[in-house]
């Protein structure tokens, strides 16, 4: 059933996995091309982490099969090990150890010899921004530098395949951007990215497709543009103060009105170049709105539409950890 | 071949990694340190002149001899203690997940906690030696007989870090970890390590004679202070024998499981 295409970077069908009574994984189908950002969305506790934890060997599946680069997870391991990178949402870096010491750790393991070791522990402190850093114990990091030398530390075997499990939960703005360019560095390295997130912003930024992820079951699929045509879009609501400029605002804008709120729901990104534009024919008119706000959709939304309930509950949540 | 090859590099590779932990940490090993040398002095200068007196020998420097072997050994069984405590923190950190979903010796974590405990055992066990010298411990040891006191001593902590190991897997905690190996350290105080075992109530000197620490206690005293060894040598040895083999199975059954989530 999971049989090794070229260029299929994952490949599973009716992952299952349950705690005791509770159902963590309820068949999940992948298939992922090898090259790719794949992103796994969802809200804690749908099971994120529970599916790298099964296709990066570190537990077994209840039921259902899987294979990573063509090697069957339960009885591969080891060449899927060989294959694959982890960075996981809880950093794996040794804290008494420093920056440079982790990468050489890595390099030994990975059975460089020393030279060649030094040379990679060297090449990533680098690449990462942590040459200053790389002499101090990892424990004195901040939460970005630790997520970047733990990536790097991923990086040391050249994996073809890496899993990133909710890379950017927790990090500032910055470190979350950087995060970004990081990986699509290695998108164009040739590197398969398995993405976990939270975020819809983030699948939405870096993936080729997104698969959302609720309860332990895929409820939809597609690429960023097919999903958010599934999810009510981003619109601009104006607020009014009488009925008669909702009207001519309305028949100057078109939209959705509403009446008894006296507001109008206009669809449009935001940007500042269509506010600006919008608010110029407004002006023309000389309509002058009480109110102006700009609606993205967030997780909860598309959650909302194509689940038709908000995110997951905290009892889920909980049975995750 | 290149499989083993592979394990022995890997764990060679985690032992540094435990060695540099040791640096990073020192205040670890000289707690482990800490409580033999503490008990070394409370029993020779608190109670050695009560204890030396009801003896048949005597004095205080009588009972510093006759306890050393046995704070030597809950030197060892300290140790073991700070191992459990090492490997369960390791287990609640990220860095040992990320060992398992690398394509290394799988043992090799277990491994080099072994052979980093064993090398901090055998220098607390040096200190501590030295420092029972420095208050009246007089043995008549030859250079043979100091290597195999060393070389069993090094048995026996090989035997109890291995046990350590699956007790700091078994452990929830880190303050589990710590509990579970504390019987350990107060065994040799149920055996032949303080008092001679025909001073000890009937039950007690029953479990006194027949629990492992006292074949080595006895087997230490007799390279050591030239006492009678007789048949204690070889029980001590199949004591470790035995505890190293079952420790090693169970903590790789342990660490072989799927980790909890």
């Amino acid at each position: 059933m999971t049989q090794h295409t070229p260029g299929t970077a994952v490949a599973a069908t009716g992952l299952r996995k349950s705690y005791g009574d509770h159902v963590v994984l309820d068949g999940v189908d992948l298939d992922i091309p090898a090259g790719t950002v794949f992103s796994l969305l969802g809200p804690n506790g749908a099971g994120k982490t529970t599916v790298v934890k099964i296709l990066s060997t570190l537990i077994g599946a209840d039921g259902g099969r899987a294979s990573v680069l063509g090697h069957d997870v339960a009885t591969e391991s080891e060449a899927v090990r060989a294959a694959i990178g982890v960075t996981g949402q809880y950093s794996a870096v040794d804290g008494l150890l420093t920056g440079r010491e982790n990468l050489m750790l890595m390099a030994r393991l990975h059975r460089l010899g020393r030279t060649d070791a030094k040379r990679r522990a060297a090449e990533l402190l680098e690449r990462f921004d942590l040459v200053e850093a790389a002499g101090r114990p990892a424990a004195t990091y901040s939460g970005g530098m630790r997520r970047r030398l733990d990536l790097a530390m991923t990086l040391v075997g050249r994996p073809r395949l890496i899993f990133l499990d909710e890379p950017t939960t927790g990090l500032d703005p910055r470190s979350r951007r950087d995060m970004w360019q990081i990986t699509r560095d290695l998108v164009a390295d040739g590197v398969t990215v398995f993405l976990t997130t939270q975020y819809l912003e983030e699948a939405d930024q870096l993936a080729d497709r997104i698969a959302v992820l609720d309860h332990g079951s895929i409820v939809a699929q597609g690429t960023a543009a097919e999903l958010k045509r599934r999810v009510p879009g981003s619109h601009v609501r104006l607020r009014f103060t009488e009925a008669p400029s909702l009207e001519s605002a309305a028949r100057v804008l078109g939209g959705e009105a509403d009446t008894e709120a006296l507001t109008l729901k206009v669809p449009g990104n935001g940007g500042v170049a269509s506010l600006r534009e919008l608010l110029g024919r407004l002006d023309t008119e000389s309509i002058l709105p009480e109110e102006l706000s700009v609606q993205t959709p967030d997780l909860d939304d598309v959650f909302l539409a194509l689940t038709g309930h908000r995110s997951a509950d905290d009892n889920a949540r909980k049975a995750n950890r | 071949m290149t499989t083993l090859t592979h394990a022995l590099g890997d764990s060679a590779t985690m032992v540094a990694r435990q060695l540099r932990h040791m640096q990073r940490y020192p205040s670890l090993t000289l707690t482990l340190m800490g409580m033999p040398i503490v008990f070394l002095l409370l029993f020779v200068y608190v109670f050695g002149g009560a204890m030396g007196a009801e003896g048949a020998s005597g004095n205080r420097s009588d009972y510093a001899n006759y306890i050393a072997p046995g704070i030597m050994l809950i030197t060892v069984a300290s140790a073991a203690q700070g191992t459990a405590i090492s490997v369960a923190m390791d287990m609640t950190e990220g860095i040992v997940a990320r060992f398992r979903t690398m394509a290394i010796a799988r043992v090799s974590v277990l491994s080099g906690h072994v052979v980093g405990s064993l090398i901090q055992a055998m220098l607390a066990v040096a200190v501590v030696t030295a420092v029972a010298v420095l208050i009246g411990f007089r043995p008549s040891a030859g250079p043979a007989e100091w290597l195999a006191a060393f070389g069993l001593l090094a048995l026996v902590s090989f035997a109890l870090t291995w046990l350590s190991v699956a007790l700091g897997l078994v452990a929830n905690n880190v303050e589990s970890a710590s509990n579970l190996p504390l019987p350990l350290v107060f065994l040799p105080f149920l055996g032949s390590g303080f008092v001679p075992t025909e001073t000890l109530p009937a039950g007690v000197r029953w479990f006194a004679e027949y629990q492992p620490f006292t074949p080595v206690i006895e087997t230490l005293r007799g390279l050591l202070l030239g006492t009678e060894i007789g048949s204690s040598g070889i029980q001590a040895l199949a004591w470790c024998a035995a505890i190293a083999l079952a420790s090693y199975l169970w903590a790789r059954k342990l660490y072989n499981r799927d980790p909890a989530v």
